[in-house]
């Protein structure tokens, strides 16, 4: 005997994807997810972000790692609202752990919510959380060919940050190429570079994000 | 590998599906995978082989399509579709290259052969 199913296999992730969606668009709240390797910068960039933005809207931060609360702990230290979740081992966050940490914070007194993924260039790629934007950090030690290597991650961001670019004279990174490769796979997602502990670049980031945020805060 | 918590919800999806009916032995899984996933099907067979054990679907064999990335021109005097690899999605008819991906992200159950 048979059966046609037709029946997607990360359903059940997609309907809880929709369903937060839905929950922070009626709360007015911006969802950002941050994707990169670990070690890229990515809670050096959620706190540069924060102390830009800070005086403008109210922020939390989810962070995802597989185990520890430390990055939790950094955030917390600055007097923003930080909720841990330890994947205990998976790859990546879902649709329903982000549900159970947004659970915890009050979303009516929140513009933007930073989701940290778990620090990986595969498998958050085919996981929608209900987020707004994602952001793909790469910084300048991984090297320019990072796109060539996990081309699906640099395509499902709708924007780039390049990071730890004060860096640049001591490695042999080649932005041209960079750009060039961007271009090829994902050519409508802007690049920011930054030097996100230093500060440098953040400005402009900032800038882009705080007209998204608008945008939901607008609906 | 994210492929293990996939292949556990192909296997529990056909499982719950096929004992639905009335199953009780699933003989072949048919399912799609889009080009531009992460999902590998040699992991996927591995997985699928570790945990098909102890289930209706012991032997059971999983079956693989891929699908080609296919994406349409967004320029309204073009709209041409078109099969692409991950990279160089331009149009190959205007050279536009923001297009609308119709094709290449599945990833889905088609068919479940039991008895």
């Amino acid at each position: 005997m048979e059966i046609d199913l037709g029946k997607s296999i990360l359903g059940r992730n997609e309907e809880l994807a929709r369903e937060n969606r839905r929950l922070f668009d009626s709360a007015g709240v911006f969802v950002l997810d941050v994707l990169a390797s670990p070690g890229a910068g990515k809670t050096s960039t959620i706190l540069a972000t924060i102390a830009a933005l800070r005086d403008r809207y109210r922020i939390a931060v989810v962070e995802g790692d597989i185990a520890s609360k430390v990055d939790a702990e950094k955030v917390r230290a600055h007097g923003i609202p930080a909720v841990q979740i330890n994947t205990g081992g998976a790859c990546h966050l879902e649709s329903d752990m982000v549900r159970r940490a947004v659970d915890t914070l009050d979303l009516g007194e929140l513009d933007l919510v930073i989701l940290e993924n778990v620090g990986n260039l595969v498998c958050p790629t085919e996981f929608d959380l209900g987020q707004h934007a994602r952001v793909m950090i790469l910084s300048v030690p991984e090297g320019h060919d990072k796109p060539y290597k996990y081309p699906n991650i640099f395509q499902i961001a709708e924007v780039v940050i390049l990071n730890k670019v004060d860096t640049m004279p001591m490695f042999d990174f080649d932005e041209a190429d960079f750009r060039d490769v961007m271009r090829r796979l994902n050519p409508a997602a802007p690049i920011f570079p930054m030097a996100a502990t230093k500060g440098e670049g953040v400005e402009k980031w900032a800038t882009w994000l705080a007209a998204r945020i608008e945008g939901v805060r607008a609906r | 590998m994210h492929e293990a918590g996939i292949t556990r919800t192909i296997i529990d999806t056909a499982v719950e599906a096929v004992e639905e009916e009335g199953g009780t032995r699933i003989n072949q899984i048919d399912v799609t995978v889009g080009e531009l996933t992460d999902f590998v099907d040699d992991a996927l067979q591995f997985a699928f082989e570790a945990m098909k054990a102890d289930t209706i679907a012991s032997d059971a064999v999983l079956v693989i399509s891929r699908l080609p990335a296919r994406s349409r021109c967004v320029m309204p005097e073009c709209t041409t579709e078109f099969e692409h690899g991950r990279f160089d999605i331009e149009c190959p008819k205007c050279g536009n290259p923001f297009n609308e991906l119709v094709q290449g992200r599945e990833l889905r159950i088609d068919r479940i052969d039991f008895d």
